[in-house]
């Protein structure tokens, strides 16, 4: 099969612009509903659940578990599904642990929480850093996949790839705030969610839409061992640790979380979850076919001499099954999904720059309106032109730990906090601090010394570490820190407050 | 009058939806872990299980893989159903009683 894979091709850029025009065409429309903090910060709690559950979806589906999952199947068969239902099983714990008591609790982000009894300026200082380092390792990993995807599908130099999703992003949260960023991830979000229900559905077709028939020609082509579980389980706790990662690590991803305060109430919120459970769920339940039509139809070789790591696998199935048409309208998706994720990032951080550092600790809570707004645009710039300068750095560089590191990072440092505070009378100021620094920093330094890093980056010979994903013990580490710490010594002031916030946990009263 | 946050904490009402609440989340979340673990567990110690045929070629393991994302989006369902139906119902309540 010859692909134009690689090059210009008259359709991907023409879908891409469409997507670019109407959605600068949104932040347009969005710049002039975008005055104040809340409305900056949380579109004016004015999006509905069915909106949020999709904008969440477009939020957490990135290009890494569309292209890559579909790959990693293509080519290592059944393992790769075992990688899809780690990505969904942490929305129903987010429901059933969070969801509901963050959008009571908080205002803009996740440290509102947090610090609810306890002495602001500390927690969101540790807050804010903790949750900053998970959202740049998740935008370099994002930033150097865009570069190279996008070099893969359109031909373009990676720097080049990686200033336009730079700008173009920068331009959406810079101007239209969280309202233009919402409805970039619902726009992504139909389109991905389309797009790989055309596919799957085209590449059935050429099976007679019959499972069995598509793992039979599986089975004949390559081997039996395509449809069984193969190496990716070997080390029950590596396993069951990355699951621990997958499944917590989404109670502590700051862009995530802040999307719950762009809804009225915790009924809203509740709604979102179980529409991004749906739409999240059905995603992971027909990518791995299109991996599996991949192999079957075109083929592990082209695959992977197109790219060894099988990243177009899914770009591939489009273009043999529907042309390149199709194939630039599926390259022009997975642009609009890394563009929508790195959006969501950035404005992620800039409230945490903003709201927790610059607004709560630096001015104690005392600034206007404008200048908050002015300062979260300062901010939005600042992490942008840090995430496009990180990327360039990164340039070649093997990131696929980033992912890993940021679940780790995510479910140690900042996960424990939350919950903590929102369940346990006694946490403390101290014992919720030093949880999110133990937690950041020991998951930090075990990826390091694990193989994925001191290995397969550093090229050392043995790990330190002997674990890839190192969330069970770093997790551990935070909650034993917050608990000892915090029995050591108790603060009857904030076990005072905790009646206040149970009340607003509960029953939402007093909620912002 | 309206009662103190304290007094209301501290009633037996609020103290009932708290543990109900709690009950269903860690219940919840514990089927959660079974079938996930579950799973996992079975991916790196029952693969001749998995591996087993259901029909001509489809096997147990696509079957199961599949089941872990419908069964999780279901448990995600349960617990709608029950907060909409008996947590918002008995909240209403409690602010009417206690709080008016």
């Amino acid at each position: 099969m010859e692909t134009t894979l690689g090059q210009v091709n008259a359709s991907s850029v023409l879908f891409f612009l469409v997507f670019i025009c109407i959605t600068l065409g949104i932040t347009y429309w969005a710049a002039k509903r975008t005055k104040t903090t809340k409305e900056y910060y949380a579109a004016g709690r004015s999006i509905t659940g069915f909106q949020n559950g999709m904008a969440l979806a477009g939020d957490y589906m990135s290009a890494a578990s569309f292209l890559g999952i579909a790959g990693m199947v293509s080519l290592r068969g059944y393992d790769g599904m075992i990688y899809a239902t780690g990505w969904l099983v942490g929305w129903p714990a987010l429901m059933f642990l969070i969801a509901e008591p963050l959008r009571n609790l908080g205002k803009y982000t996740f440290a509102d929480v947090v610090a609810y009894r306890l002495n602001q300026k500390p927690i969101r200082i540790a807050a804010a850093v903790g949750g900053i380092l998970v959202l740049l390792t998740y935008a370099i990993g994002q930033m150097v996949g865009a570069g190279n995807l996008i070099k893969l599908m359109f031909g373009l130099p990676y720097e080049v790839a990686v200033l336009i999703v730079g700008v173009v992003m920068l331009a959406y949260v810079l101007f239209g705030g969280m309202v233009a960023t919402t409805w970039v991830q619902i726009i992504k979000a139909g389109l991905l969610l389309g797009g790989v229900t055309v596919l799957m559905l085209i590449g059935m077709s050429h099976f007679n839409f019959n499972p069995g028939e598509l793992y039979g020609a599986i089975q004949t082509q390559y081997s039996v061992s395509m449809l069984n579980p193969g190496g990716l389980v070997t080390s029950p706790l590596d396993a069951i640790s990355l699951g621990l990662a997958l499944m917590l690590g989404l109670l502590g991803l700051p862009h995530i979380l802040m999307r719950f305060y762009t809804v009225p109430d915790a009924k809203a919120a509740r709604k979102s979850v179980m529409w991004a459970t749906t739409f999240i769920g059905y995603f992971y339940c027909i990518i791995p076919i299109v991996g599996f039509t991949a192999a079957a139809l075109v083929g592990q070789n082209i695959i992977k001499k197109i790219d060894a790591g099988g990243n177009m696998a899914a770009p591939l199935l489009a273009e043999f099954v529907g042309g390149t048409p199709f194939m630039g309208f599926i390259a022009a998706v997975a642009f609009a999904t890394i563009l929508a994720v790195v959006a969501g990032l950035t404005l992620a951080a800039a409230s945490a720059m903003s709201h927790d550092l610059f607004l709560n600790v630096f001015r104690s809570g005392k600034a206007t309106e404008a200048e908050q707004v002015k300062v979260a645009k300062i901010s939005t710039i600042i992490f942008g032109v840090t995430a496009i300068l990180l990327g360039i750095l990164f340039k070649g560089q093997n990131v696929a730990y980033m992912v890993g590191l940021t679940f780790a990072i995510a479910c140690s440092g900042n996960f424990p906090a939350i919950l903590l505070s929102i369940i346990w009378k006694k946490i403390t100021t101290q014992g919720a601090v030093w949880a999110i620094v133990i937690g950041s920093v020991s998951a930090t330094v075990f990826i390091i010394l694990s193989p994925t890093v001191w290995v397969e980056v550093l090229k050392n010979k043995e790990a330190i570490f002997p674990l890839r994903n190192p969330a069970i013990f770093s997790m551990s580490l935070a909650f034993l820190a917050a608990i000892v710490i915090s029995l050591m010594a108790p603060d009857k002031e904030a076990e005072a407050k905790f009646e206040d916030e149970q009340l607003r946990t509960f029953l939402g009263v007093g909620a912002e | 009058m309206a009662k103190s946050a304290k007094e209301i904490v501290q009633s037996e009402r609020f103290r009932d939806l708290m543990r109900k609440r709690w009950s269903v989340s860690i219940i919840l979340t514990t089927l959660l872990f079974i079938i996930y673990y579950g799973y996992i567990l079975l991916c790196g110690y029952g693969k001749e299980f998995l591996g087993m045929k259901v029909g001509v070629y489809t096997n147990y393991g696509i079957i199961l893989g599949v089941l872990v994302i419908v069964l999780s989006w279901a448990l995600t369902g349960i617990y709608v159903i029950w907060a909409n139906n008996v947590y918002d119902k008995e909240v209403d309540a409690i602010k009417k009683e206690l709080i008016k």
